[in-house]
């Protein structure tokens, strides 16, 4: 009897704690943990989400991805390679310290520190100078004019706090003893972290001392990972969760059909593409002994128009998907709409073939990952039929990203015949898709093209490269990356595919801003 | 006995660093945990920086050694994924386990025995006959389709019970919350606990079932309904009694089982515990973590298994009588 009542004083107890009449609580899950809250160890968009609703860069990126003033008030750059940066005055750290200059000094520092997966948001020689508390000189050793391009998600800690509780350093991977800084996070942002158990749940709370005006009307909001696609749509669907972040692509019209939810689709900035080895004399997964088939123009040209885009837009994708003809999401580069895909053409792809050599085609490996990208396995399945019209025989090697990524990467020396990769410029800039993926592996010192996986080398567009990172005029500027593309475009460098569609489940009394990054981002969420 | 205790000991010592060998040896096949650590674009001589400090190039047999060492100091890591030291992690999750597998013993165990009796007494009723097909679709259908199927009777469509998660938990002791002691922990816990004891309960029910029969046909049986004792006592004093000996010992072992193979429950209900941790770990490559989860595994089935052979060993006599000569 004693149990029972205690157990109905329990009861009573969180019934009376779970509905407080005017409070507003979200409830967000997403495929994705959030697992450490130390804002430089994982450079991943779910977590550089999640952490810029606490913590802020000294930019922001609005809904459009415009970049806009965040901590910094303003910037300016009296010469080509200095950048002066006016902070904002009166914001505090949630731990109640004053934000100043010595904290983006500390920070700078910390972002590029062994262990911080962050280390290019700052060049490696960039100097902060502190000019007074609110103003701080960058001084570069070459002009940069996209510097500022990914301080969105540098996220600026309190030097204070971090040297206080030990975590002056970011926590490498190999730490033998714990961070506290994974565990608690203290931000200038809309929203603090009130508990946070890794993997299982995380609560936010408004920041009531945020210098900005907010546009959300939340008074919690609780995230919880939730991995299984089933679960998690099952969970939208009977009321339990507000958002979800995806919803797999199968169940889209299935949530549509619910009285009390829907589905917010839009393109996504990541390009879905293939590449081809064309660096090896021969291929390490192929008939064709004694020589690469990739190294010749036309076999690459063959593997492009034997590809056909509309059918995997509708049948794999479901609709949901935007096929590109370059290798960068449109919304990233103003001069896309001057490119068209080359026509879907398996019999001028026979041709190509035949003038190549091949006129019975050849057998090739793929590499694809089957748990990243959205139907990433079933893409590479369609292609392998696609190309088997054509006469090339593919086998198809889909497996976890993890393994997959230890294959094909740079660490894993690159082994790959032909791939899927999806890619979005961490800077939303095209010198990263230019000089990461389409960039010359030839000299080692150098870190360009690290990602250009099947090495595609052409030495006028590096030198087109080079110079779109020192040009700040605009329209100049954009007028190289055109020039830069083409070549990669009339070389038949990639195969590049789609950009992906984002979809978010969403209960109707919810309204949220979707960003094409794919961000969650709760200050622009409000709730009926 | 002192004897034959030091002898299992040994062995399972033996037993625990094998596993461990064939884990590590395993590791190898699962990708590159550094890739899963950084984002795509980071420069190659970073990336190299970390394989070097979490010391990857060594060859498998100096990482394994390492291992064993820290091991033997319950020094277990630091998580790659969460940058926390392993056993915290572990020991968190613990309870959300612990607590769903102990309910869904006990559900089996509850439903399972007066199912079997049932079924024994009544082969030929209607009821006997709807519990065997239940069974049959209780061994047959798999765990994570029985999962879903549930979530999608009683949290989608009548929207009774919660679809993932552990509700509210109540911290009772240092690490230890438990949701058994709120409601809608409790509410929490029917769907991932049935889903989970389903098979167990089946597996019981056939059990009890084929003893009971066995038992009812016995002399002693016969006797005891010749002296005139009641339908309820010869079924229930004298024959349940009797089939329930097999009943516990198969109970004790599944036990191990439910802990160690609740992974996927877990998972199809977000259910914040070990297994799901251990399942995340796979995807991620943290390997201290999956190298932790599989020798505290191996090591509950050890000391189960060692339970058992010492509790046979009291037991019966015979053994004892054995043991005694050796």
């Amino acid at each position: 009897m004693k149990l029972r009542s205690m157990l109905l004083a329990a009861a009573a107890v969180t019934l009376l704690a779970a509905s407080p009449l005017s409070a507003k609580t979200l409830r967000y899950a997403n495929q994705g943990d959030l697992k450490s809250l130390d804002p430089y160890t994982l450079n991943e968009t779910t977590t550089n989400a999640h952490l810029g609703n606490v913590y802020e860069g000294l930019t922001k990126r609005g809904k459009d991805l415009a970049i806009l003033p965040g901590l910094a008030e303003r910037w300016e750059t009296p010469e080509p390679t200095r950048w002066r940066i006016y902070l904002r005055k009166g914001v505090k750290f949630q731990s109640g310290d004053d934000f100043t200059a010595d904290d983006v000094i500390f920070s700078a520092d910390r972002v590029r520190a062994t262990g911080s997966n962050f280390t290019t948001r700052v060049p490696k020689d960039a100097k902060f100078v502190k000019i007074d508390d609110h103003t701080i000189d960058v001084v570069l050793s070459s002009p940069n004019p996209i510097l500022n391009s990914q301080w969105d998600t540098w996220y600026i800690m309190s030097k204070k706090w971090a040297e206080a509780n030990g975590s002056a350093a970011p926590t490498p991977a190999s730490a033998t003893t714990p961070s506290f800084a994974a565990l608690n996070a203290n931000g200038t942002g809309p929203f603090k972290i009130e508990s946070h158990q890794p993997g299982v749940k995380t609560v936010f709370k408004p920041n009531a001392g945020w210098w900005g005006k907010p546009e959300h009307n939340l008074t919690e909001v609780i995230f919880t990972p939730i991995s299984s696609d089933a679960t998690r749509v099952a969970a939208l669907l009977s009321g339990e969760v507000d958002i979800i972040e995806p919803v797999p692509i199968q169940d889209i019209q299935r949530v549509n059909s619910g009285a009390n939810v829907q589905v917010l689709t839009g393109p996504e900035l990541r390009t879905i593409f293939l590449g081809m080895d064309q660096m090896r004399d021969e291929l390490l997964e192929s008939n064709v002994k004694g020589k690469n088939p990739f190294k010749d123009k036309r076999v690459r040209e063959a593997f492009y128009k034997a590809i056909d885009i509309e059918t995997i837009k509708t049948r794999v994708m479901r609709g949901l998907s935007t096929p590109s003809a370059l290798m960068i999401a449109p919304e990233l580069f103003s001069l896309s709409k001057d490119f068209t895909r080359p026509k879907f053409d398996v019999e001028a792809s026979k041709k190509l073939l035949a003038e190549a050599g091949y006129p019975n085609g050849f057998e090739v490996g793929m590499d694809c990952p089957n748990d990243r990208y959205v139907n990433d396995g079933p893409i590479c399945q369609a292609v392998v039929g696609m190309l088997a019209r054509a006469g090339i025989k593919v086998n198809l090697n889909a497996q976890p990203k993890a393994q997959y990524f230890a294959k094909v990467l740079k660490s894993g020396g690159f082994k790959t015949s032909t791939y899927l990769l999806g890619w979005t410029p961490g800077t939303f800039d095209s010198h990263n898709v230019l000089y990461d993926i389409m960039g010359c592996r030839d000299d080692a010192t150098s870190n360009r093209g690290e990602t250009n996986l099947g090495g595609y080398c052409n030495k006028e567009l590096d030198k087109l490269t080079d110079q779109v990172l020192v040009e700040s005029d605009k329209a100049k500027r954009d007028q190289l990356i055109k020039q830069a593309f083409q070549i990669a475009y009339d070389d038949y460098a990639y195969v590049p595919l789609h950009q992906q569609a984002l979809a978010w489940g969403v209960a109707k009394s919810v309204k949220v801003a979707q960003r094409a990054d794919n961000s969650v981002l709760l200050q622009w969420i409000t709730k009926d | 006995m002192l004897a034959f205790i030091l002898r299992r000991l040994m062995q399972s010592v033996l037993v625990l660093l094998s596993v461990a060998l064939i884990a590590f040896a395993m590791f190898r096949f699962v990708g590159d945990p550094v890739n899963q650590l950084v984002s795509l674009d980071t420069p190659a001589e970073q990336v190299r920086q970390i394989r070097e400090s979490l010391g990857l190039d060594d060859p498998v047999i100096v990482q394994f050694l390492r291992y064993v060492a820290n091991a033997a100091q319950m020094e277990f890591g630091i998580s790659y994924q969460f940058r926390q030291p392993v056993t915290t992690l572990l020991a968190e999750r613990a309870p959300a386990t612990l607590e769903l597998a102990f309910v869904s013993a006990l559900f089996s165990l509850l439903v399972g025995i007066p199912m079997g009796v049932y079924t024994a007494l009544r082969r030929d009723g209607v009821l006997a006959r709807v519990f065997q097909a239940v069974s049959l679709v209780g061994v047959s259908l798999p765990t994570f389709l029985i999962g879903i199927l549930l979530i999608y009777l009683f949290a989608v469509t009548l929207g009774w019970l919660p679809s993932f998660g552990r509700g509210e938990t109540v911290k009772i002791s240092g690490s230890w919350s438990t949701g058994l002691l709120t409601w809608s922990g409790l509410k929490a816990l029917v769907l991932p606990a049935v889903t989970l004891g389903l098979f167990q309960m089946t597996l019981i029910m056939r059990l009890v079932r084929a003893e009971m029969l066995e038992v009812l046909r016995t002399d002693y049986i016969k006797f005891a309904r010749a002296r005139g004792l009641s339908t309820r006592a010869v079924h229930f004093g004298h024959a349940l009694k009797n089939t329930l000996v097999p009943v516990i010992t198969i109970a004790g072992l599944q036990l191990g089982s439910i802990i160690a193979f609740a992974i996927i429950t877990e998972t199809v209900f977000q259910w914040p515990g070990m297994g799901v941790l251990f399942l995340k770990a796979v995807q991620n490559v943290d390997i201290p973590i999956m190298a932790a989860y599989l020798v505290m595994i191996s090591a509950l089935f050890v000391v189960i298994n060692l339970a058992v052979d010492l509790l046979y060993a009291m037991v019966d006599p015979r053994l004892r009588a054995t043991l005694k000569g050796a």
